[in-house]
């Protein structure tokens, strides 16, 4: 029998992957554990390994082809059969015939319907009728149309997963709220040429994650400088030894490790909200994300236990990380249960900026560039102006589990911690 | 681009203006597109509105009356023998082209069309130049192809204004009654208009390549109309070819090969219908990356998108059965696809019509065609002699047949023959269309006494409940 080879379930409430490279073709032979596929999925991008060792039957992918879990994407011959396969086609078992609904012929549905399943974005051949004679109305294109709505909205990042909380006291189901339509777009092609570049993969994932953030959480950012002098100085007279160690002694590796100071002083910001069930869920593990811009768009993979990892550790697995992301080998596990974010634009400029909530985290370090600033130190009468390097940061928080106050107290730990460089050594 | 010429800018701009293109140019405006035709002719309309289905279906209407009128007869009122005007047809047959082709002025002036009559050949892939008077040269965003088809030549002779040797436009400017008229086609065009001139008194002889009328059309359909027109022509034969044609000032010597006896013989005029080909040259697709097959056909896809992802493709010029409906379709299809909806040309029934007496129509599955496929279908007919409407009207020799899936139950195709048979076959359309078992159709009250009701009793026959015949044993 041929081996039907699908698209495993990648967990995580992953559906689909887009084919990325199709290593193999029809007549090839194969080894059990040989890389046939790369597929790219809105994490990682994975290495597909042929489950048997054979030749390739049929490839029914083709590089650029988005596939959901369940699809077929090679047919496999396993060695010994093949050649008794290629002599006879072995005939088509009643049991393959009764799965097809009809024997052939036209789809019965009513011209509206096929529409609507278009306009809907649906195979109407994939939708299960109810209607008499197989006939598909347009309630099934319906369902099957929200089934694969929900199935995108379970795609949402794992974190999103907030486990559940106590049944409602008060009765009955308590509706989302009906998201805001969206106006047609203007055709805007009339006014000019345009190109159409399909939303895939990393850009895909963004736009959804990002939107889903922005209208859930009320976001405020709170603006202050930390004076790095101590540290870079500091950082210079460590940078080679951390080299030599295989790591990178970056001003992302301090302020992850201040940052975990100020998330232990102050647990509500390593917090999700849960609004069904109106609590806050403290974690008791601080994983820290941050943001890498890669070829494919941005990537937040994710350092974990950073409270218990020293400077030094953490410069090494931030580089290689980083690294990894990057080349696109980071694992979805890399890239999940984060529960604070730092994003760095420092490197490329910048005065401040005010990032969005990674969802469901409800807070974010923004850093931008440091610069050498006049600093005046004394009073109006007597003074001194010495150049000092000065980093502007910022912490965007969400609204509904933090205040103001809390946030500026925060920031204020995490600029203390950068500006005594020695206490940072002393930490874990 | 010749120097300081001015270009136009186009959303789309429609090549044709025939059922196809101004199908497709009248949704686009209606769907805010900036539109542009260009026809050839001076008014929209194509070869359906000035030389093919309406002037046909006028003079074939026009003699249906004389047939009916002499009929009468044995219903106990006779008329006196008609007196046959030309030049009153002729003028009754340009009043209505030219009231319709009005109406799509009006329709194309009112849209905010702009309509341009010339030829237009494209340059690239958003360029094209206009040849009329004058010279001019358009940048469009889109391009919808829908110039349409020519009739076949025949044995080489050449179709001249006036000539013996006649195409359909010739034919339908109805020069004179030829006394001997030859038909060469067995199809639509030559059963039409071979009709047209043996009801106004012309003998008229047909010959047919192939060994059946209509491309093997279902005997059951084509039996009725074979044993009606050998009444009508002089004779018909089959399995015929013609080798050679002579025009002279008086008449047309022809010389056959095949089945037919009488190898070399002479008629007044002759009639070429043995088919059509693709406008697909002269129109500059070299230009573009638009692919043609073997026949000349543009290659497009369920959208009506050629190769060329700018330029679309509809009605004759893409192939499959050449009908203007199908074309109108297809136009509107494109315009949408253009204009971003997710519309295709997915339809399930074209339906086809033949204009004769008695009238040929079709939709969907034909029984041969099943049979070809080895699809076990389940093909239930009803005999106009059992329906109190066509008995009444003198009309008892139709059928009406369906074919219906066994297991499902549903309508798969619906044929007729008879009178009014292209009116009834809209049903059958909107039955495949819908997924309609043969329940939906049985279930449904058509009034009686009428012919209609002939697919009612049909579909009910498949039940085993029709009332007017016996329920067939199995």
């Amino acid at each position: 029998m041929p081996v039907e080879f699908k698209l495993p379930d990648l967990g995580e409430g992953i559906h689909e992957g887009e084919i990325i490279e199709v290593l193999v073709q029809a007549g090839d032979r194969v080894e059990d554990g040989q890389t046939v596929l790369i597929v790219e999925t809105d994490k990682a991008t994975a290495e597909v390994p042929s489950p048997v060792t054979g030749i390739v039957k049929e490839v029914r992918v083709k590089s650029g082809q988005t596939v959901r879990v369940g699809e077929v994407l090679i047919v496999f011959l396993k060695e010994g059969e093949f050649e008794e396969q290629t002599k006879a086609p072995p005939p088509k078992t009643p049991e393959e015939k009764r799965e097809t609904r009809l024997p052939e012929g036209p789809i019965a549905a009513a011209p509206s319907t096929r529409r609507l399943a278009r306009e809907l974005g649906i195979d109407i051949s994939q939708v299960k009728p109810s209607g008499p004679g197989g006939r598909v109305t347009p309630e099934d294109v319906r369902a099957f149309a929200e089934g694969a709505r929900q199935a995108e909205a379970e795609k949402a990042p794992p974190e999103a997963k907030i486990p559940p909380g106590p049944p409602l006291e008060k009765g009955g189901e308590k509706k989302p709220p009906e998201p805001p339509e969206v106006p047609a777009l203007f055709q805007f092609d009339r006014a000019g040429p345009v190109e159409r570049i399909p939303l895939r993969s990393v850009r895909r994932t963004t736009a959804k994650h990002v939107a889903l953030a922005w209208s859930q959480i009320p976001h405020v950012t709170h603006m202050d400088v930390a004076d790095l002098t101590e540290l870079e100085a500091f950082r210079r007279k460590h940078k080679q030894q951390v080299v030599a160690q295989g790591g990178a002694l970056s001003l992302t590796v301090f302020a992850m490790k201040a940052a975990a100071a100020a998330l232990k002083k102050f647990p509500r910001f390593n917090s999700s909200i849960d609004m069904e069930s109106e609590e806050i869920i403290i974690k008791h593990y601080h994983n820290i994300g941050f943001a890498v811009d890669t070829d494919r768009g941005l990537l937040v993979p994710v350092i974990r236990d950073v409270d218990c990892k020293s400077i030094f550790d953490l410069a090494v697995e931030l580089k290689d990380l980083a690294e990894k992301t990057r080349q696109g080998q980071a694992t979805k596990d890399d890239m999940s249960g984060g529960t604070f974010t730092i994003t760095n634009v420092g490197p490329m400029g910048g005065t401040g900026l005010c990032p969005i909530i990674n969802y469901p985290e409800v807070a974010i370090l923004g850093m931008a560039q440091a610069r050498l600033q006049p600093k005046v130190i004394g009073d109006e009468k007597n003074y001194e102006i010495i150049p000092r390097l000065m980093l502007p940061l910022n912490i965007t928080f969400d609204h509904r589990v933090l205040d103001g106050a809390e946030a500026a107290r925060f920031l204020k730990v995490i600029i203390e911690t950068l500006e005594n460089p020695e206490n940072l050594l002393m930490m874990s | 681009m010749v120097m300081g010429e001015f270009t136009q800018e186009t959303d789309l701009l429609v090549i044709g203006g025939g059922p196809g293109g101004y199908a497709a140019a009248f949704r686009a405006a209606d769907l805010g597109m900036d539109v542009t035709m260009v026809e050839a002719d001076p008014r929209p309309g194509g070869v359906c509105l000035f030389r093919g289905c309406i002037p046909s279906k006028t003079l074939l209407y026009a003699t249906e009356l004389m047939h009916d009128a002499r009929r009468a007869s044995e219903m106990g009122i006779t008329f006196a023998e008609p007196k046959i005007d030309l030049s009153r047809m002729r003028e009754w047959k340009d009043k209505v082209i030219d009231r319709l082709a009005k109406g799509l002025v009006e329709l194309t002036k009112r849209r905010g069309i702009l309509f341009m009559q010339g030829q237009a050949a494209l340059e690239d892939s958003s360029h094209a130049r206009v040849q009329n008077s004058g010279s001019s040269h358009i940048r469009f965003k889109h391009a919808i192809i829908a110039t349409g088809s020519s009739t076949r030549t025949l044995a080489g002779a050449q179709f001249k204004p006036g000539g013996r040797v006649m195409d359909s436009t010739g034919a339908l400017d109805l020069a004179d009654i030829p006394k001997r008229l030859l038909v060469v086609g067995g199809g639509f065009v030559g059963l039409e208009i071979g009709s047209v001139y043996a009801s106004l008194g012309s003998k008229v002889v047909l010959v047919e390549y192939d060994g059946q009328l209509m491309g093997g059309i279902d005997p059951d359909l084509s039996k009725p109309l074979l044993a009606r027109l050998e009444a009508l022509f002089e004779s018909i034969h089959f399995n015929t070819g013609v080798t050679s044609l002579e025009e002279d000032e008086s008449g047309v010597n022809v010389t056959f090969s095949g089945a037919i006896e009488e190898k070399n013989q002479r008629f007044d005029r002759v009639l070429a219908a043995v088919g059509r080909t693709p406008n697909s040259q002269g129109i500059g697709l070299e230009n573009t990356k638009v692919k043609v097959n073997e026949p000349g056909f543009i290659i497009v896809d369920q959208q009506r998108r050629t190769t060329d992802e700018k330029i679309f493709a509809v009605g004759d010029v893409t192939g499959g059965a050449m009908l203007a409906h199908k074309a109108m379709h297809e136009g509107k299809v494109a315009a949408e696809v253009i204009s971003g909806m997710p519309s295709a040309f997915d339809f399930q029934a074209v339906p086809a019509f033949l204009y004769t007496d008695p009238q040929i129509a079709v939709c969907g599955l034909s029984e041969e065609a099943a049979k070809k496929r080895g699809r076990n279908v389940k093909v239930t007919r009803f005999p106009w002699s059992a329906s109190g409407r066509a008995v009444s009207m003198g009309v008892a020799q139709g059928m009406t047949k369906m074919i219906i899936d066994p297991g499902s139950q549903r309508v798969l195709g619906v044929g007729i023959v008879g009178r009014e048979a292209g009116e009834m076959i809209s049903e059958g359309v909107l039955a495949i269309e819908m997924g309609a078992l043969a329940e939906d159709v049985g279930l449904s009250i058509h009034p009686h006494p009428t012919l209609s009701e002939s697919e009612e009793e049909a579909a009910e026959a498949f039940l085993g409940s029709s009332t007017h015949i016996l329920p067939q044993k199995n």
